[in-house]
This record gives C-alpha cells, structure tokens and sequence, in this order.
C-alpha cells in the first residue's frame, strides 16, 4: 500500500493533488509495473482489454442467435436451450461486464487522473484490487460455460421463479455462477468506483472547479455516483436469489407444483425480485449513457474546434438525468400488474427525462452548427452516435407509454430500441473514444483508412441490423423465442428480413476484427502521434510525456486557468488555448498566481 | 421500495446542498483566471481516507435501505409470515455494541488529548466488544436454530438470519481494521500517527451502532406502528 499522506499528522493537510512525485507509490519489478500494477493507466488497460475479451465472446454468441433466427433449423446444434443461454450471456456481458467495465473501470481509470490534473488515483491500491476482482468475475462468468448444464438460460434479468427451477437450462450450475460473478463485480466495482469518486472530488489540480471539468469527467463522475447507489440493489437481489436457490428460502419462489411434486417454497414473491432489478437496471442504462454523453460531448468539441454549446446546461442536465433515473425502474414492470396510478406515475417520469436528454442532443447540434468540422475518424462516430441516440430515444418515447408498452412489450421492437439506444449509441461512443485517445495511450496514431472503413460498415450495418427489427416488432415478432415456426400472423417476408439482418450481423461483426487488427498493427506501426495531435484543450494532451509516465505529471503538477472548451477563441494565436495556459497577463509574471 | 427511495432522498439533499456550493450557476467560460478568484471551489481539503469513507458508508446505507425495503415488502406481500421470537441475547448484544462505540468515541477523544495510554484502553475495549457483539450474534443464531427456527422455514426467520449476517460481516470487516490500528497505536508514542485510523474507526462504529438499532427496532417490531402509520402517505 503506498504511504501518500491521508491525513495522518501534519501532512493530512496537503490535497492529494499537490502530493509531491516522490510520494508515489513506485513500482519495483516488471510484474509490479504491468501485472499488479497500481497505476491508473495500466489498470485501465488491463480493464479495458479484459472487458474486449468477454465482449468478442459476447459477439459470437449474438452470431449465433442471429443464425438460427435468420436460418431456423439450418444448424442443429443450436437447440432451444442453448439459444436461451446465448441470450443470456450475451446481454448480461454487454451490459455489465463490457460496457459497464468499459466505461468506468477502463476510460474512468484511464482519464480521471489525467483530465482532472491528479497524479494518480487516490486509493491506488483499492483500484489495483478492483481489477483483478472484476477479472475473477469474468472469470467465474467464463467458466459457466464449462459446467454441467451450461450457463443460466433465464434471460438476461434473471427473474425468478425460472431461474431457479427445474427445467431452466443452466438451473444445475449456471444460475448460482451467475449470480457468485455479479456479487464480484459489484464489490471489485465498489472499490474502483470509491476512486473514481474522491479522486475527482478531492485530488483535482490547483484552478480545477467542477466547472472546469470536461464533460467527459463529469459523466464519469456522476455515473458512478449512480452505480455506487444502484448496485446494492442487485447486490440484495444477488444474495436473496442464491439463498432461494441453494438454501430453499423463499425471498422470491412462490409456492410450486413442479414435476408433479409440490416444492419447499411457500409465498415469495417474483415481483419483488423485479423492484430490486430494474432498481438496479434501469440506473444501468444511464451508468452507460452518462459517461458517453461526456465523452461524445468532448470528442464534437474538439473535431468541430467549437467550445461546447450550453456547458452549464449539459452539466445540469448530467446531474439531473442522474437523479431523475432513479425514480423510473418500475416502467420495466408495466406488463407485470401493478396499480394504474403507479403506472402513470412512472410513465411521467420516464417521460420527463426526455427533457434533459434532448437538451443533450440540441446542444451537441448547436455545438456543430457552423463549427469547423473535421470528419475525422472519432467526429465520424460522434456524429454516428447522436443520429443513433435521437432514433433509439425517440421509440422510448413510444415505449414509455403503458397503453403502447403493453402490446409492444416481448416484441422485437423492445429489442430494437435498446439495441439502438444502450447497445450502437454507447459503441460508437466506444469506437469513438478509443480512436481519440489511442494516441495518447499508444504515441502512435490509428490508420486513418482502415478506421473509416470500419466506421462505415459498423454504422450504416448496425442501421440494417436493427432498424429492421421495429418493423418485425410492430408485426408482432415475439423476442426470445428460438424459432416462431408457422405462426399465421407473421408473414414469409419476416422471414426474409431475419435471414438479411443475420447476414448484415455476420459482416458488422467482421468488421470489428478489423478494428483490432488496426489497434494491434498500430501500435508498432502506426505514424508518431506527438503530445496532442488533436489539438485538443483538455489537460491530458498537455503532458510533459506521451504516453505519460507514472505519476503522469513530472515534477511539476499542472495549473489549471481556464475551462475546458476554449476553441477558435477570437484574437488568439492559434484555435486552441490548453486549459493550463495562463491568462496574458500572468504569463509574464512566470504563470503562477 | 420507499425506505430506499427516502433514504436516497436524503442522499439527494446533501449532494444538492454540496452542489449548490459549487458555484453551478457560473459561467466557465468568462472566467478566465487563477483559482484565488474562486473562493471555496478548490478540491475539498478533507482526508482522502474520510472522504472515501464517508462515500462507502453511504454505499453501505444504500444497501441496507434495499434491505429493509425488501423486508417489509415481503412481509406485506405474504401470509406465511411467522414472526420469530427474538432471543434475549440480542439484549446483552446490544448493550456490548453500544458499549464498543462509545469506547471508540472514548479513542476518538484521546487522540484529540494525545494520550496514548488511555487511547489504548479505549481501543481494546472497543475490539474485545465488538467481538463480543459478533460471539453474542452467534449465539443468537444457536438459540433459534435450537428452537427450531431454521433459516429456511419461514421468510421472518430467514429476513433475521441474513440481515444479521451482513451486519456482522461489516462488523468483522471494520474489527480488522481496528485491529491493525490497535497494532499501530501498540508500536508507536506518537498519537498523531494514529489520529486519522482512530476516527476512520469511530466513525465506523457509529455507522454500525446506527444501522443496528434501525434493524433491532425493525426485528423487534417496535416500529410496526409507525409504518402503520406511514402506509397511506407511502402507498
């Protein structure tokens, strides 16, 4: 554990913020360095390459969804079952173990210290143990695969009673893995989510107020924020499900007739389980969408060299989607029977967060109207993400609404809007992210052509995977059903559409491996990135090392002057002022205050 | 889910309040300048430590609120519900974790004096009760099962098993790190050395004392009244 001072005697007075380089914890071995590393970056690498990992198994498994809907009965070996496991795994992975880890654990370790000006994270040891719990849980995850029965099958929310009951596919080994994995997570996420959290309230640079901050760090903060508060809730449900599952209680199991026997359970109630999930999973979906509001925020500034439009109102808006998304789980329930007014309650609510959101993309709009647009490869999938976000938010709006959810609900329009909303917009944010920052992690830069190749055949087949989808929803496709065979309702033509969205699914997931070709090419091949490339404002473009070194700031730790979007500023030397640029005035006087 | 939703609101409040100090009204982008201009918007000058703390605890609240909420969802949603005899050990319990947070507040004041001798019989006796907290909660669970009331046979008893554990676990948790810095305040004259493990610890404790007198006053029924009471204005 490093000794930075915490407050311990006299030292407890210095913000870890001015903590002087040689307090550091340093590094002694290689294995210390890039293993059990206790530095930010390292970390977030470590984060974001095991979150890929899962995430390209992830892929495999929408493949093989999509060929026995495109091709029912062509591949034998996906049964019924299996098809329920693979949609299984391949939600609760995309959205907990890749975007969730993603997002906080790879971009927020990697761009909390640098943009707000730290030298590290404030509990580096904590945030070391962080990782390597979240790898245990991938890996407990990983291995359910490889146990008798398989993994869960009871859908990606888990909702008993089917979890746990005979005849569930992955009921044996699976459900209780499952549930051991997202115990894990959310401790290793508690710790790392503890540093996210201080290191931005308490160990910012000298000049650095919250209003100073990037949109992308507000994101990331407010977001954990959340998580920090919505976890215990699956965390609870975690707990009480495995205690139904392996002790027989009855938290969640009603009384059952299973197999012709009467089972132990007596009086649980499933719907009690769902007040705890969507508890949890609807605050999900924002802990995704926040820090992608930030980051896309960021990246239109910096490619359309614009300050960002209505800052103070983005920060608000960040804010107030935080707190408004709390009091929405229930309009996952509507279909479940509650009370009309509860219904109508959590409809205005869900309606109401529309506010801030279009307040988002109006200012993103605003921000590039007259800018001085660099279609880059990171602009291309900023922009990718707003008309994505707009599309899936607008069939939110229908789905908000109980008297349209009830007869959609089940349907592939429900998969199609949450694919457009919470699966393309967040990955493009990703795609987006990892194309700007690359050559700060790296030094190098990507290739320009295999990037925009990518960019396109991701984006323009995400469209003809998912915009399709409504229609099959709107015609009354049901979702998570292996093979809807000759149901009268549904014409030949749904056929045909499934057979072409599986095709467009095979060549947008080929397409990714070219982006992994390109990061890996790139690293040695790529061409110098310099310090900031971009052009770009914010601190962590403005480091003495690219990439930094540990402890990120050499020997002096930066001064922060100015806030975080000044582009194109009138009078100035050139169309970009870093955020530690002195005043003029100061300059002279040798840049300190 | 109204326990839970109170207990965020509170959250809320002192977020907002904080917030509202943060100059949000502002506008960034005129203000160009030193930092000295900004008076109060620096990084907070609160230990890292306590701050980090302060933030677990509320992750820790969070957690406990969604199982209270839990609880008395289950209980009203169901008619198996056989209220479990509370053994009077819980008494005795009680009495000894009252009795440990107050010798953490005894430690928490001996450091301010910078008495080392007193600051080590505080921190003792604050350990050797909580341990006798968790000895007494295990008792506890001997009587019950001995009675018969086992953990799967009805949901009340099973509510007072798993309610008591995650309790007794951060009990346990925060005995560790009382632990080290007893061992710390063993190997050293200097209280300064200890002061900020002392009071990460008081605070714990305190946390703990007031977390288990909510789920004792739940567990005991005393509130049953008041949530009575409550209903209407909830649902």
């Amino acid at each position: 554990m490093t000794d930075i001072p915490m407050g311990d005697g006299p030292a407890g007075a210095v913000p870890a913020a001015e903590v002087p380089e040689v307090d550091l914890y340093h590094p002694h071995s290689w294995i210390t360095k890039y293993v059990f590393s206790q530095d930010a970056k390292v970390i977030a690498i470590q984060y974001s390459l095991t979150a890929l990992a899962i995430g390209m198994v992830a892929l495999v498994l929408s493949w093989l969804m999509r060929l026995q809907l495109g091709f029912p009965g062509l591949f034998s070996f996906i049964d019924a079952n299996m098809y329920l496991q693979f949609i299984t795994m391949h939600g609760m992975i995309m959205v907990v173990y890749l975007l969730t880890a993603l997002f906080l654990g790879g971009f927020g370790n990697y761009l909390i210290p640098l943009m707000v000006g730290a030298r590290d994270m404030v509990f580096p040891y904590a945030n070391m143990l962080s990782y390597w719990i979240y790898l245990l849980a991938v890996l407990v995850l990983a291995a359910s695969f490889f146990v008798p029965g398989g993994p869960t099958g009871a859908g990606w929310t888990l909702y008993p009673p089917q979890a746990i009951t005979a005849g569930t596919p992955g009921q044996e080994w699976g459900i209780v893995l499952m549930l051991v994995s997202l115990i894990l997570f959310i401790i290793g996420f508690t710790m790392g989510g503890l540093n996210y959290v201080v290191t931005v309230l308490q160990a910012r640079a000298r000049g650095m107020t919250l209003m100073r901050m990037p949109l992308t760090v507000w994101g990331i903060f407010t977001a954990t924020v959340m998580a920090l508060l919505a976890f215990p809730a699956l965390f609870v449900a975690s707990v009480m499900l495995l205690f139904d599952r392996l002790l027989g209680t009855s938290f969640f199991m009603p009384s059952l007739i299973s197999m012709g026997e009467r089972m132990a359970h007596r009086g649980g109630s499933p719907i009690l389980f769902q007040h705890l999930f969507w508890f949890f999973g609807h605050p999900e979906v924002y802990i995704v969408a926040l820090p992608a509001f930030g980051m896309v925020s960021d990246l239109i500034s910096t490619h359309a060299r614009k300050n960002i439009f209505g800052y103070r109102m983005m920060v608000w808006a960040i804010v107030g989607i935080g707190a408004l998304s709390f009091v929405v789980w229930a309009h996952h329930m509507y279909v479940s029977g509650m009370h009309p007014y509860f219904g109508f309650f959590f409809a205005t609510t869900t309606l109401i967060i529309a506010v801030p959101t279009a307040i988002k993309v109006y200012n993103w709009v605003l921000t590039l109207w007259r800018g001085d647009i660099h279609l880059t490869v990171p602009m291309l999938f900023a922009l990718g993400f707003i008309v994505t976000f707009v599309n899936g938010g607008l069939t939110g709006l229908f789905l908000g609404n109980v008297v349209v959810d009830v007869p959609l609900s089940d349907t592939m329009f429900v998969v199609a809007h949450f694919h457009m909303v919470m699966g393309v917009a967040p990955i493009m944010v990703v795609f987006g992210a990892i194309y700007h920052w690359y050559p700060k992690i790296t030094g190098r830069m990507f290739n320009d052509w295999l990037g925009k190749f990518h960019f396109w055949v991701t984006f323009l087949g995400a469209y003809a995977i998912f915009f399709p989808m409504h229609y099959l929803g709107l015609i009354g496709m049901p979702r998570r059903y292996h093979d809807i065979g000759q149901l009268s309702f549904v014409p030949d033509s749904a056929h045909t559409l499934n057979a072409f969205i599986s095709v467009m699914a095979l060549i947008v997931g080929f397409a990714q491996l070219v982006f992994l070709f390109n990061m890996v090419w790139s690293l040695r091949k790529g061409k110098e990135a310099g310090s900031n490339p971009w052009r770009a404002t914010t601190l962590e473009w403005q480091t003495p090392e690219t990439p930094p070194g540990h402890g990120n700031w050499g020997k002096e730790l930066p001064v922060v002057y100015r806030w975080a979007y000044d582009y194109s500023v009138p009078g100035a030397p050139e169309d970009f002022i870093p955020q530690n640029t002195p005043p003029l005035g100061l300059a002279a006087e040798g840049g300190h205050p | 889910m109204s326990v839970t939703l109170i207990f965020l609101a509170g959250l809320a409040v002192i977020v907002g309040w904080w917030l509202s100090h943060q100059r949000l009204m502002s506008k960034p982008w005129l203000e160009e300048g030193a930092i000295a201009d900004m008076p109060h918007t620096e990084a907070s000058q609160v230990p890292a430590a306590k701050l980090g703390l302060g933030i677990f605890l509320a992750v820790v609240g969070a957690l406990f609120a969604m199982l209270i909420s839990a609880y008395l969802m289950r209980r009203d949603l169901s008619t198996d519900w056989r209220a479990v005899p509370m053994p009077p050990v819980l008494w005795v319990n009680t009495g000894l974790i009252v009795l440990s947070s107050v010798a953490l507040h005894w430690a928490h004041l001996a450091v301010r004096h910078g008495d080392m001798k007193e600051l080590r019989q505080a921190l003792l006796t604050g350990g050797v009760s909580a341990l006798g907290f968790l000895v007494g909660q295990v008792l506890a669970w001997r009587q019950l099962s001995g009675a018969g009331y086992w953990l799967a046979t009805n949901p009340a008893n099973t509510f007072f098993y798993l309610l008591t554990a995650l309790h007794g676990l951060h009990v346990a948790g925060g005995l560790a790190a009382l632990g080290s810095t007893t061992l710390k305040a063993w190997r050293t004259a200097d209280t300064g050395r200890v002061r900020l493990s002392v009071d990460l610890c008081a605070i714990y404790w305190h946390f703990l004392l007031v977390v288990w007198l909510v789920l004792l006053a739940l567990l005991m029924r005393w509130v049953d009244d008041f949530i009575e009471m409550c209903r209407p204005l909830l649902s």
